[in-house]
């Protein structure tokens, strides 16, 4: 929270982090008590059969960010509309920052600061109108400028919304959710549709931000902005969270653990899966035979029963799930630029969480 | 208060993007000036009511006992012309330009220049009306042209005029003509063509550009979700709607500004600038605003949203009065036009400012409300900031 440009805060010369510890004791002195920002519980919302949202749990703590990762129309937009309160829920409850999102929405948008998905704004405004126009409506007095440097958009201040940049449209959307000193930010897929250098631009701005100590949630479908941004993910699909927590309790707890593959055709596999106890998969695209290894020895079976096949085998590695396996063994297919789930080659799925252990 | 203030503050955001906005500019404050420059120069040459017609005098005159062509003098009554070489005073109703070459084939003379109305004095037309001999002036014309009866008409008069004086010479009678015409001018006679246009095209201005603008900003901003975005902040949905209805009644005084002001400089328009114009231009801006935002609130998509809008504009910004008084058209569109709300603002302008009749603008400002409460509730209950 950059303080200097809200009239209420006195003190602007000091570090980053000394104005972040004010501007938390001055947050909890508003409030009185410290108010958990976000609470979820078995949020449901449906649109006639579509379940868009079908009893999603989750807590975002003070100072965190939280990511809800996953494909489109897996039910992120819908959920995070619903804190925003531009949703009604159906069921379940939800508590932002201790106000029923729906029915006090309007005392809560005094409090938040949105990005939605693909911000838009009037064609013939610039950032900086923009940014005087939303103290207006907000009713504070904010430095414009001081704004713009905190998103990076100082160089485009001047120009009309028309004419700016996938990036520069977000950094100004982005702006705008901070004129109102908010002490939560929503961020609903900030970075979609952007190229590499300006996500990398968006990023840099929402890191400055959790360095300062806002509390964020975003959305988003790619893995690495969700890894590299957030402190815990909830992998939402169809309605419905199916994983929660680091990136690293994540894998630890759906990932297949440490595995050998082997470079070879599906003979060797269904060798290697008659003659040994052991739990074989195969990858029809990689050409990979894949032996999760339960204890290190495992590997040895796996290579003596390889050995013994007589079919050809080529490269050998071992390897651990990283995230992005694990998101698409629980999304049940991979997730392409846009978001859309890729109903590629199966070779595992949710249910075969138990290729962890032995064959029974 | 803190509303006004956020009105505020969205008006100054909205009309810096209107201003920025050439097209919106252009429709919205040039265009009525355009036309009724248009419509107030093309009409105003026919204003002056006369008729231009060809006249071949072949009459040879006579020279004896004095020098004397009767055919010229007819002519020049014909033209409006007194004795002593200036028109008549007021508004003749004919216009004779040079006279055609007596040898000239007259029919392929009017062909040539596209004219259908004509005159024709014969070659003994002297000689014949002062020995008292009947004579035939012949006139040409297209019977189902409205010019050729007022030739027809022009020309017996002058003929009678001919005829009286010729036996109040031969008897030399001293008597004034029996029955003479005084004319007389009644105040709402005098009303020309501009002083209607001016109303009909304030009411045009008054209709166009909020509504077409509301159509669309309603849509769009419902397609890229910017409701949504304005709905996190305190902003109010009335506020919003507030704004744009200020904005658009600031565009209609600038209109009838500049539009009262090339009719009365430029066309010499005759029209009463009264306060009881002001309700006119507060209701029809918010009028048209809320009809704009109900239909593309109600419109699924932006095309959508702009057919129906043009379906509703359309037939109201020509069958309303505005660019033609509606007593030239036929009486069951003059009929349809009571179904038209634009038709109250129009014809409430033309009360107020042309006709100076109070009274019956009183009961159009009436309609006007009535009908802008229902469109402005309607709207303000459809139109959502945010979906459920």
């Amino acid at each position: 929270m950059s303080e200097n440009y809200i009239s209420r805060v006195v003190n602007s010369n000091e570090e980053t982090k000394h104005e972040n510890v004010a501007w938390k004791e001055s947050l909890n002195s508003q409030r009185g008590l410290t108010v958990i920002p976000i609470e979820v519980s078995n949020l449901k919302k449906y649109y006639g059969d579509i379940k868009a949202v079908d009893g999603i749990s989750f807590t975002v703590n003070e100072g965190e960010v939280f990511g809800l990762l996953g494909p489109n129309g897996a039910g992120k937009t819908t959920t995070i509309e619903i804190l925003e309160g531009l949703r009604e829920r159906d069921s379940g409850d939800a508590k932002v920052l201790g106000f029923d999102p729906w029915k006090n929405g309007y005392d809560l948008h005094k409090r938040i600061g949105v990005i939605p998905q693909q911000f838009s704004f009037f064609d013939k405004t610039t950032p900086r109108e923009a940014i005087i126009y939303y103290a207006d409506l907000f009713g504070v007095k904010v430095d414009p400028d001081e704004i713009l440097r905190e998103v990076l958009l100082e160089d485009s201040a001047k120009n009309r919304f028309e004419n700016l940049s996938g990036g520069q449209k977000q950094k100004m959307g982005l702006a705008l959710s901070l004129v109102s000193q908010p002490e939560l930010l929503f961020l609903d897929e900030p970075t979609t549709g952007l190229d590499p250098t300006a996500r990398r631009a968006i990023w840099d701005v929402i890191q400055k931000l959790k360095a300062k100590g806002r509390t964020i949630i975003l959305t988003t479908h790619y893995l690495d902005e969700a890894q590299h941004l957030s402190d815990r993910v909830a992998i939402v699909n169809q309605g419905h969270i199916v994983a929660m927590g680091t990136s690293d309790e994540i894998i630890e707890q759906f990932g297949s653990g440490e595995r050998l593959e082997i470079h070879g055709d599906e003979k060797l596999a269904q060798y290697i899966r008659s003659n040994t106890d052991l739990v074989v998969d195969y990858d029809q695209n990689t050409r990979f035979v894949s032996v999760p290894l339960i204890k290190k020895i495992d590997a040895l079976a796996a290579l003596a029963a390889a050995e013994q096949s007589g079919v050809e085998w080529g490269e050998i590695r071992t390897r651990r799930d990283s995230l992005e396996d694990v998101f698409i063994k629980l999304v049940r297919g991979a997730v392409d630029e846009s978001g859309n789930v890729t109903t590629g080659e199966k070779t595992q799925t949710q249910d075969n969480k138990s290729s962890n252990g032995r064959k029974k | 208060m803190s509303s006004a203030k956020r009105t505020l503050a969205d008006l100054k955001v909205f009309g810096k993007g209107y201003v920025r906005n050439g097209a919106a500019l252009f429709f919205g404050i040039i265009f009525p000036v355009i036309l009724i420059a248009l419509f107030g120069a093309i009409f105003a040459g026919s204003g002056s009511g006369q008729v231009t017609v060809y006249v071949q005098n072949k009459d040879a005159g006579i020279q004896f006992p004095v020098q004397m062509n009767v055919g010229n003098e007819f002519v020049q009554a014909i033209n409006g012309t007194l004795p002593n070489g200036t028109r008549v005073s007021g508004t003749w109703p004919l216009d004779v330009p040079t006279l055609v070459d007596p040898t000239a084939n007259f029919t392929k003379y009017l062909a040539d220049h596209s004219a259908s109305d004509g005159i024709i004095i014969p070659a003994d037309f002297s000689a014949n009306f002062l020995s008292g001999k009947q004579e035939n002036v012949t006139v040409f014309g297209n019977p189902t042209s409205s010019t050729n009866g007022i030739i027809i008409g022009t020309v017996e008069g002058v003929a009678t005029s001919f005829n009286l004086n010729y036996f109040q010479q031969k008897y030399n009678d001293t008597t004034p003509a029996i029955i003479s015409i005084s004319t007389a001018t009644v105040n709402t006679q005098q009303t020309k063509y501009i002083d209607f246009l001016i109303p009909g095209l304030i009411g045009f201005a008054i209709l166009v550009s909020p509504m077409f603008a509301m159509v669309n900003i309603t849509s769009e901003y419902k397609k890229i979700k910017l409701f949504k975005q304005l709905s996190l902040t305190p902003l109010h949905k009335m506020e919003w709607l507030a704004s744009k209805v200020i904005w658009y009644i600031i565009l209609s005084i600038i209109s009838l500004i500049l539009l009262v002001a090339v009719g009365i400089f430029a066309f010499g328009a005759h029209i009463t600038l009264t306060p009881w114009l002001i309700p006119f231009l507060i209701l029809g801006p918010m009028m048209f605003s809320s009809l704009g935002m109900l239909v593309g609130t109600i419109a699924k998509s932006v095309e959508s949203a702009s057919v129906l809008g043009n379906i509703i504009t359309f037939p109201m910004m020509f069958l309303s009065g505005t660019f033609f008084p509606l007593s030239t058209m036929p009486q069951y569109l003059q009929n349809f036009a009571h179904v038209l709300p634009l038709f109250y603002i129009v014809e409430g302008l033309n009360n107020v400012m042309v006709y100076g009749n109070i009274s019956a603008g009183l009961i159009d400002i009436g309609v006007t409300a009535i009908i802008t409460a229902v469109f402005f509730v309607a709207a303000a209950k459809l139109f959502k900031w945010r979906e459920d």
